[in-house]
C-alpha cells in the first residue's frame, strides 16, 4: 500500500528548521509559492518506509500564531483550515534546544489546536556544549507528545524523528489542552464553536483573533465572527496578553524540572565576545563596510571569468546553429530572439551566484542579524528598516530577488518602501551599460598612480544608485500613511560556523528563483523585440531588399564587401521597422534630452533588461558578426554623427544624460512584474514605473542641458 | 523598589521586568519571552545609538529604544 500524506515543518526562525529540511528531504526539493500570495513555499518528498512516503513542507519562521508578517501568516492561514490541500496530518516543530522556553510557546498553541506533533530538539550537539541538560523522557512525558533529539547538520536523530511521524500518523496522541482557554471569552468561544460546528476552543478562540485576515473564510462568516465579537465585546489584545502569560506560566513548569543548566554557555560567551567587536561603536561599522567593499569586489572579480565561459558558449551556440539550420524566419528567431534572451538571463548567473553565496555566508553565521541591528537607526531615517539593507545589498546583483527578499520585513509601510527603492540599486544589468558609456568619454587614465578613472566613476554611479534609493525612500516616507507602527523587534542569534550545504541550497534556489522569475520576462521581451525589430511596413521592407539586391547583383566580384554589405542592409532594415518606427515616434520626447531616434530604439529595447542597450546599439551601428565585440561598437559609437548637421552623436553631454536616464530609469520589466505580485496590485508597479521614468527623463534633461 | 524604564539602566545591570507601559508593544514583547518577572540585561547598544540589544528569557533580543522605554524594571 502506497499512502500519501503531508507532513509540516514549522519553527521559530534560526532553529535550523532549514538544515533539518534539507536533512529530511536531500536536493528533492520543490519551490513554489503558496497560492494567490508570493510566499515561498518549500515542499519535499520524505520517505518514511519503503511503502510509506510523506510530502513535507516547509512553513516559514514564525514565533507564534499570531502572525506579523506576510511570511508568518502562511502557517496561520494553512493551520486554520482542514480544506487546506496543504493542511497536514502531523506537524513537526523545531525548537532550537539551547533556547527552549520561547520555543516552547508555538508549541503549546499547535497542542491547543489538536493537531497532532513531533517535538523536534534541534542543535543538541550545541546544547550539551553548552552545558544545558535536557530530560528529553520526562519533557515527552510532561508534554505529552513525542520528543525526539536532533541534530540536523551531521544528520543525528533523523531515525527516531521519522518513527515519531509514523506513530503520530497512525495512532496519534493528542494531549489536552496546555492552558485554560474557554475562560478568557467563553460566550464568543461557544458561539463560534456553534456557528463553526468546531469543538475546539483554542480553533475558535484563533477565529476570533485572526479571522479578517483570513483569506479561507467568506465575507459572511467574517461577518458573523465580528458580530459575535462585537456583542460579547471581545478585547483582541488583553485576551492575547492572558494567553501569553498563562502559555509562559505553563512553560515554566514544564521546564521546570527538565532542563538544567550546569555550566555557563560558552557558545554564549564567545558570541558576547564577538558582539563586543563586531558590533563596536567604530570597528563594527568598520568591519562592515570592509566586509561591504569585499563582497562587491568579489561580485566582480569571480564572475568575470563564469561570464565569459557563458558568452562564448552563446556565441559558439550562435555559430553553430547559423552553420546548421536552414537560412528563414524560424532560423533568424531562434539566433535573434530567443538566444539572445537565454543569454540575457544566463550571463547574470555568476554574479547572482556570488552575491547570495556572500549573503547566505552572512546569514547563516548570524552576522547579517548584527548588520541590520547596525543599520535599522541609518535606515529609519529613510522610512526603511535594519531588514531593508538585505533587499538592498541584493539589489546589486538583481531587483527581482533583492524584491522577494523584503518579505521578511514585519511592518507594511517599511516592506512597501523598500520594495519601492529597491531598483534605484544599482543592478548588475546597468553594468554592462556603464561599462559602455563610460568608455566613451572617460579616459582610460589613473589617479594618483593606481586608482582608475573609469573604475571611479563607475562605482560614483553605484554610489548615485545608493543614495537615490535613500531619498527616494525619504519622499515616500511623508507620503505613505499607515495605522501600523514601525517597530523592530528580531532575535541576535548566536555566532555559529556557517552550514555548508545551506549556503549551496539557498545559491541554488536563488539562481533558480532569477530563471524563473526574471528569466521568463526577459526572454519573452527579448522575443517580441525581435519581432520588432525584424517586421516593418512591408513597402518599405521590400525597397531594402529590391536596392541591396540590385547592389550585391553589382558586386558579385567583390567577396569582401558582401559582409558589410550584409550589415548595412541590416541597420537599413532596424530603421524601417517597427521598432525603428517606435524610435523615430519617440524622437521628439527624446530630443531635448540629447538622445537621437537610434538611442531611442535602444531606450525602448532596454525595456526587457538594460544590457540589451549594448546589443542594441551593435546592430544600429552595423556591427558585423555578433555584438559581443564591446571595442568595435565603442569605435562605431565614436564616430557616429548626425547625418543632418554632422555633429558628433554621443558626446559627453550625451552620455552622462545617458547614465542619468539608465540610473534612475525603471526599465525592467521583470521587476515590475515582481512588484505587481508582491504588493498584490496593479498600483505600486504603476506608480513606480512613473515615477522612476519621469524622475530619470528630469533628470537626464537637466544634465544635458547643463551640460551642453 | 522602585519603577525605571529599561532604558533608564546601565549596560550590564541585571533588573527584573515588572510591567509595561504600552499594551500593543507588550504583546509583542511577551511574545518574545519578555515576561514579567523575568531578568533583563542590556547587553549592548548599536552603533549609533539605537537599537539596543538585551539578554532575556535566554538570549539575545534586539529592540528600538523607544520599544524598551515601554519596559518597567525594578
Amino acid at each position: 500500500m502506497n499512502k500519501q500524506f503531508n507532513v509540516a515543518l514549522i519553527g521559530n526562525p534560526n532553529t535550523g528548521k532549514s538544515t533539518l529540511f534539507n536533512a529530511l528531504t536531500g536536493l528533492n526539493q520543490k519551490i513554489g509559492n503558496f497560492s494567490g500570495v508570493t510566499v515561498e513555499r518549500k515542499t519535499g518528498k520524505l520517505e518514511l518506509t519503503e511503502n510509506l512516503t510523506a510530502s513535507l513542507i516547509d512553513l516559514p519562521g514564525t514565533y507564534s500564531l499570531y502572525p506579523r508578517s506576510a511570511d508568518e501568516h502562511i502557517a496561520l492561514e494553512i493551520l486554520n483550515s482542514t480544506k487546506n490541500p496543504d493542511y497536514p496530518n502531523v506537524v513537526v516543530v523545531v525548537v532550537d534546544a539551547t533556547n527552549l522556553k520561547r520555543n516552547l510557546l508555538l508549541l503549546t498553541q499547535l497542542i491547543d489546536l489538536q493537531l497532532p506533533v513531533v517535538l523536534a530538539l534541534n542543535m543538541m550537539d550545541v546544547a550539551e556544549q553548552s552545558g544545558i541538560e535536557i530530560n528529553v523522557t520526562l519533557l515527552a512525558e510532561k508534554l505529552g507528545v513525542p520528543v525526539v533529539a536532533v541534530t540536523a547538520r551531521d544528520f543525528q536523530g533523523i531515525p527516531a524523528l521519522k518513527d515519531a511521524i509514523i506513530q503520530q500518523f497512525e495512532q496519534p496522541t493528542l494531549p489536552s489542552s496546555t492552558i485554560h482557554i474557554h475562560g478568557y471569552a467563553p460566550e464568543v468561544i461557544d458561539e463560534i464553536k456553534n456557528y463553526f460546528h468546531i469543538n475546539n476552543d483554542y480553533a475558535a478562540f484563533e477565529l476570533a483573533h485572526h479571522y479578517h485576515e483570513l483569506n479561507n473564510l467568506t465575507q459572511e462568516k467574517k461577518d458573523a465572527i465580528e458580530a459575535i465579537g462585537l456583542k460579547y465585546n471581545f478585547n483582541a489584545n488583553k485576551t492575547q496578553v492572558a494567553e501569553t502569560i498563562d502559555r509562559y506560566n505553563y512553560i515554566n513548569e514544564i521546564l521546570s524540572d527538565t532542563v538544567r543548566k550546569i555550566k555557563p554557555a560558552l557558545e554564549e560567551t564567545r558570541s558576547n565576545t564577538l558582539d563586543a567587536i563586531l558590533t563596536h561603536r567604530i570597528f563594527g561599522l568598520l568591519i562592515f563596510f570592509v566586509i561591504l567593499f569585499g563582497v562587491f569586489q568579489s561580485i566582480f572579480n569571480w564572475s568575470q571569468y563564469p561570464m565569459n565561459v557563458i558568452e562564448n558558449a552563446f556565441i559558439g551556440i550562435e555559430n553553430y546553429l547559423t552553420a546548421i539550420l536552414p537560412a528563414g524566419i524560424l532560423t533568424n528567431l531562434i539566433i535573434g530572439g530567443i538566444l539572445p534572451g537565454m543569454s540575457g538571463v544566463l550571463i547574470f548567473l555568476p554574479q547572482i551566484a556570488v552575491l547570495f553565496l556572500f549573503i547566505a555566508i552572512l546569514e547563516d553565521t548570524g552576522y547579517m542579524a548584527r548588520v541590520t541591528f547596525m543599520m535599522d537607526r541609518l535606515m529609519k531615517n529613510f522610512g526603511l528598516n535594519g531588514k531593508s539593507v538585505v533587499p538592498l545589498i541584493s539589489g546589486i546583483a538583481c531587483a527581482v530577488p533583492a524584491i522577494m527578499s523584503a518579505r521578511s520585513i514585519e511592518n507594511w509601510k517599511d516592506r512597501l518602501i523598500t520594495i519601492f527603492v529597491t531598483p534605484f540599486m544599482s543592478c548588475s544589468a546597468r553594468l554592462p551599460v556603464y561599462t559602455l558609456l563610460i568608455s566613451l568619454v572617460v579616459p582610460n587614465k589613473f589617479v594618483f598612480g593606481f586608482l582608475s578613472l573609469q573604475g571611479l566613476i563607475l562605482m560614483a554611479m553605484y554610489l548615485l544608485g545608493f543614495v537615490s534609493a535613500l531619498l527616494a525612500g525619504w519622499l515616500l516616507k511623508l507620503f505613505i500613511k499607515t495605522k501600523s507602527k514601525s517597530y523592530f523587534l528580531m532575535e541576535l542569534p548566536v555566532y555559529r560556523m556557517p552550514r555548508w550545504s545551506n549556503v549551496g541550497i539557498t545559491i541554488f534556489n536563488k539562481a533558480r528563483t532569477f530563471v524563473m522569475e526574471a528569466g521568463k520576462v526577459i526572454l519573452a521581451v527579448s522575443i517580441i523585440l525581435w519581432v520588432l525589430a525584424t517586421f516593418g511596413p512591408s513597402k518599405d521592407f521590400d525597397a531594402i531588399e529590391t536596392k541591396y539586391a540590385k547592389i550585391s547583383s553589382k558586386n558579385t566580384t567583390v567577396e569582401l564587401n558582401s559582409s558589410t554589405l550584409e550589415s548595412k542592409k541590416n541597420a537599413e532594415k532596424l530603421e524601417a521597422s517597427y521598432a525603428g518606427l517606435l524610435g523615430k515616434f519617440i524622437e521628439p520626447a527624446i530630443k531635448p534630452l540629447g538622445y537621437d531616434w537610434k538611442i531611442g530604439i535602444a531606450l525602448v529595447t532596454s525595456f526587457a533588461a538594460r544590457e540589451v542597450f549594448v546589443g542594441t546599439m551593435s546592430t544600429i551601428y552595423s556591427v558585423q558578426g555578433d555584438g559581443e565585440h564591446l571595442d568595435t561598437v565603442r569605435e562605431k559609437m565614436l564616430e557616429a554623427r548626425n547625418p543632418e548637421t554632422g555633429e558628433l552623436t554621443f558626446t559627453f553631454a550625451t552620455v552622462m544624460s545617458l547614465m542619468i536616464f539608465y540610473a534612475f530609469a525603471m526599465q525592467c520589466m521583470s521587476t515590475f512584474a515582481v512588484v505587481y505580485r508582491e504588493t498584490n496590485g496593479i498600483k505600486w508597479p504603476l506608480i513606480q514605473l512613473f515615477t522612476m521614468t519621469a524622475f530619470a527623463y528630469i533628470a537626464a534633461f537637466a544634465v544635458y542641458q547643463f551640460l551642453s | 523598589m522602585e519603577l525605571r524604564k529599561l532604558t533608564d539602566i546601565e549596560i550590564g545591570t541585571v533588573a527584573t521586568i515588572d510591567s509595561f507601559t504600552d499594551e500593543e508593544t507588550s504583546i509583542l514583547l511577551l511574545e518574545m519571552g519578555c515576561l514579567p518577572g523575568e531578568s533583563i540585561e542590556i547587553s549592548n547598544i548599536a552603533p549609533l545609538g539605537d537599537p539596543i540589544a538585551i539578554k532575556v528569557s535566554g538570549y539575545k533580543l534586539s529592540l528600538r529604544k523607544k520599544e524598551a522605554a515601554t519596559i518597567l524594571v525594578r
